[in-house]
């Protein structure tokens, strides 16, 4: 501990630090890790290319998740009037009930099903006879009991390896009840390489089975979907707050605090506002393939970038009330937040950070540390895939490997009736030249400093050894990394689950997270880590023979 | 206790041979346990009369936890304990987990205590070894001498060949060995001389071969082996004998399986025989 301390005084050299991360490597495990791990160029117009969504070796301490934690966790979970029930054993069913911190409001209807945990309890008879008939009667006992407009079924490993076929059971069982929508997800957990599988999975049959499904017309003038928003910490109410301050009208969060009739009406929306580009992307292209809803990237991250998503927003509408409004609405909230940030920042300017999370976070919570005049030294994703890194031009190039194609891939259609392009070609073009991007996410490269250190899909090794070389003030993961971390004496952030914090999102979200980062990297408590007698021995002897 | 195993390919007469075979065996006053490993439960209905038989699954899944051996054993002819595994219906669940369950439930009930006093204990796996639950029996010293029914045609061979395979990868941790092959004729062109050399091969023998023979057809028809159907038939000597080389084998060995190219030119060798 004492030579990594000193080690934070001398400027590290990232070549080095790549090398001592790989050197206790077998040769061929260094090879690999080698292409993951990624010195950072800043160039212009062309960025290197890093190894992602990949297999992890085996013998590495992921800090990945699987399939279903993707799927049930992250896309499905935070719905609410949605009756989520997971067929397997009750370990999978337990640990995946309310652990992400994705808040709900149980609206003016009260269905909220987020605090039940439903789950078919498996045991080794249902194994060996299969679980089909169990799982028909659950769904049945969840509808009995509370009538909900939707149950969705996630398959656990063993149904897997067992071929219960769910799908069939929820189908029938959809036609028994006639107004309850049911479909099942086959996310086993053992499927693709990291949760980015789940949610491919789950964007995939939530277009399936609900997008769509309710066309009546939502009152409304500027009307648009949140894609990739989670509403951790309840970090979408704040985003809500400030959209209906604007007058911008959100039909569907995909799927913080969502409802089963927001993604039904989805496609009534007339822009997809991507926060979270890798795990809800697909649904963006599908919208627009099939109802002709162009997207774009947002980030409500950041008072700075919030204020930026919005004018996007305003601008693709070209408004000139909105504009005006959007204008009115920044110039009223960012005082406040500038405030708080100027005081903030005479503790935190200079401080580093380091984020190891998502597919998205740890590009986003960038903004926030750069308002606290904070840098991030290194960064890297879970689950992310190369287009995250290097941006969407990649997408073209990207390998299809085998575990990539074991994930369905939906082909969509402009639907017959209503594909409607919401702006003509030459709006589109006109909109493009006026620098609103469609389709775009420039990734996570561009953003970060020459020299940084980009890592994908960090393990328990490495992140301990560039804690001890680096010494960062701060460290963002997940709750597996959080003890570990804070044990080498360096305070941690988890940005899946913000610990018991949020909301980070939007202006109000911007100055809890100045406060909390503050909060911590300025804390005392790090000194004492080591107990007095562990540094002043209070006695002292030697032995007789000595 | 012998433990024994008799594996092959599916429909080639294991759950027939054994029961004759165990028929024989009570004549030699052996005490015997049968446990059919095929989720049909179909392996002890010539020694149980055709009685049905409950299942150890089923037991479980309708008694829970509160099983007792008498619950899922029956006394069937001669005195043969009879037990079936049982499983799920075909095309659901896990019926290799279903054995993996019956049998330590059958351990763990004392089904093979001294106390029990048996001299063999029978397992009668269903088709090739597919998956790790039916390999059970030979996994972990549940069975330690393995039978292969076989014929003289080719798909029958090759699974011989195939769970001579699976015998090889669990000798090599266990006490698992092959005592040899009964050949069940189909009446194939130089079948017997054919299935001495292919059991030459696989570094065994042919223990006996059981003639094609309608009588045990007429005994099945009648709910019971040939032995207790018609003492007097030839067929029941044969399954005396049978009884006996099993009874007095004493050569377990490690299997040496082929590799296809081998098992083809066997088949040719002996097949083309009387064509040519």
């Amino acid at each position: 501990m004492a030579i990594a301390t000193k080690k934070k005084l001398v400027q590290w050299d990232p070549t080095e630090i790549k090398e001592e991360l790989l050197k206790k490597y077998p040769p061929k495990v260094a090879r690999k890790r080698a292409k993951q791990i990624l010195i950072n160029e800043a160039q212009e117009n062309e960025t290197p290319e890093i190894q992602a969504n990949v297999r992890t070796i085996p013998g590495i301490i992921t800090m990945r998740g699987c399939t279903y934690a993707g799927c049930k966790g992250v896309i499905m979970g935070p719905t609410r009037d949605i009756v989520n029930l997971v067929h397997g054993p009750i370990g999978c069913s337990f640990y995946a009930w309310l652990t992400r911190r994705n808040q709900t409001s149980a609206g003016p209807d009260g269905e909220n099903y987020m605090t039940y945990c439903f789950s078919t309890d498996m045991q080794e008879q249902d194994i060996i006879f299969g679980g089909e008939k169990k799982l028909a009667r659950a769904i049945q006992e969840a509808y009995d009991l509370f009538h909900p407009k939707s149950i969705a079924v996630f398959a656990t490993c063993p149904v897997g390896l067992i071929g219960d076929d769910i799908h069939t059971v929820t189908k029938n069982m959809k036609e028994k009840f006639g107004d309850c929508n049911v479909y099942a997800f086959s996310c086993e957990g053992y499927k693709g390489v990291s949760q980015s599988a789940g949610h491919h999975i789950a964007n995939n049959q939530v277009f399936r089975h609900i997008v769509g499904e309710n066309d009546e017309v939502k009152p409304g003038k500027f009307k648009i979907n949140l894609l990739g928003e989670y509403n951790i910490g309840g970090d979408g109410f704040e985003i809500d707050r400030i959209f209906k301050k604007c007058g911008i009208t959100n039909i569907a969060t995909f799927s913080g605090n969502s409802t089963y009739d927001q993604f039904a009406s989805a496609h009534t929306a007339d822009l997809n506002a991507v926060m979270c580009h890798r795990s809800i992307n697909y649904v963006a292209d599908m919208l627009e393939t099939k109802y002709g809803i162009p997207w774009i990237k947002v980030n409500f991250i950041g008072a700075n970038a919030t204020a930026k998503s919005l004018r996007k927003i305003a601008q693709y509408f070209a408004d000139k009330k909105l504009i005006d409004t959007v204008e009115k609405v920044i110039a009223e909230e960012m005082p406040e937040v500038e405030k708080i940030s100027r005081e903030v920042r005479t503790r935190t300017e200079g401080k580093t950070a380091m984020m190891f999370v998502g597919g998205s976070r740890a590009h986003h919570y960038q903004e926030l540390f750069n308002e606290m005049g904070m840098k991030t030294i290194s960064a890297g994703y879970e689950f992310a895939h190369r287009d995250d890194y290097e941006g969407r031009q990649v997408i073209p190039d990207l390998k299809v490997d085998a575990d990539s194609r074991n994930i369905e891939e939906l082909e969509v259609e402009a639907d017959a009736t209503r594909y409607n392009p919401r702006k003509s070609a030459k709006e589109m073009a006109a909109l493009e030249k006026a620098g609103l991007k469609f389709k775009d996410y420039a990734g996570l490269l561009p953003d970060m400093a020459k020299d940084t250190l980009i890592i994908d899909d960090l393990n328990q090794y490495e992140a301990e050894k560039l804690v001890e070389l680096m010494r960062p003030d701060i460290f963002c993961a997940g709750i597996k990394e959080k003890y570990s971390v804070q044990k080498l004496g360096i305070p941690m952030k988890q940005l899946h689950s913000y610990d018991s914090g949020g909301p980070y999102a939007g202006f109000k979200g911007a100055v809890n997270f100045y406060h909390e980062i503050d909060r911590l990297v300025n804390s005392r408590v790090w000194g004492y880590m080591q107990a007095p007698w562990q540094k002043n021995p209070q006695l002292s002897a030697s032995y007789n023979w000595e | 206790m012998r433990k024994v195993a008799i594996y092959g390919k599916g429909g080639i007469g294991k759950s027939t041979t054994t029961q004759n075979l165990v028929a024989g065996l009570v004549e030699l006053n052996r005490k015997i346990m049968v446990v059919g490993c095929d989720p049909k439960a179909d392996s002890t209905r010539l020694l149980l009369g055709g009685l049905a038989q409950k299942s150890v699954l089923d037991t479980l899944r309708e008694e829970g936890e509160d099983v007792e051996l008498n619950d899922i054993r029956k006394k069937g002819y001669g005195g043969t304990w009879c037990v079936e595994s049982g499983g799920p219906e075909p095309g659901v669940g896990c019926a290799g987990r279903g054995i993996i369950t019956s049998i330590n439930m059958l351990e763990s009930l004392g089904a093979y205590e001294e106390s029990e006093g048996l001299d063999y204990a029978f397992y009668d796996v269903l088709g090739d070894v597919v998956c790790g639950g039916f390999a059970m029996p030979i996994r972990d010293g549940k069975a330690e001498e393995i039978y292969i029914v076989v014929s003289g045609e080719m798909m029958a061979m090759y699974a011989a060949n195939n769970i001579s395979k699976g015998i090889c990868k669990f000798a090599q941790t266990g006490t698992v060995r092959l005592g040899g092959l009964i050949c069940n004729s189909r009446a194939v062109d130089n079948e017997q001389e054919m299935i001495e050399e292919f059991a030459k091969l696989l570094g065994t023998k042919m223990i006996y071969f059981v003639p094609r023979e309608n009588d045990v057809q007429r005994a099945e028809i009648n709910r019971k082996t040939v032995i207790e159907w018609n003492p007097e038939v030839p067929q029941a000597d044969v399954y005396r004998n049978l009884a006996k080389a099993i009874d007095g084998n004493k050569d377990f060995v490690i299997p040496t399986p082929m590799d296809i190219e081998e098992l083809e030119k066997l088949l040719m060798q002996y097949g083309l025989m009387e064509a040519a």
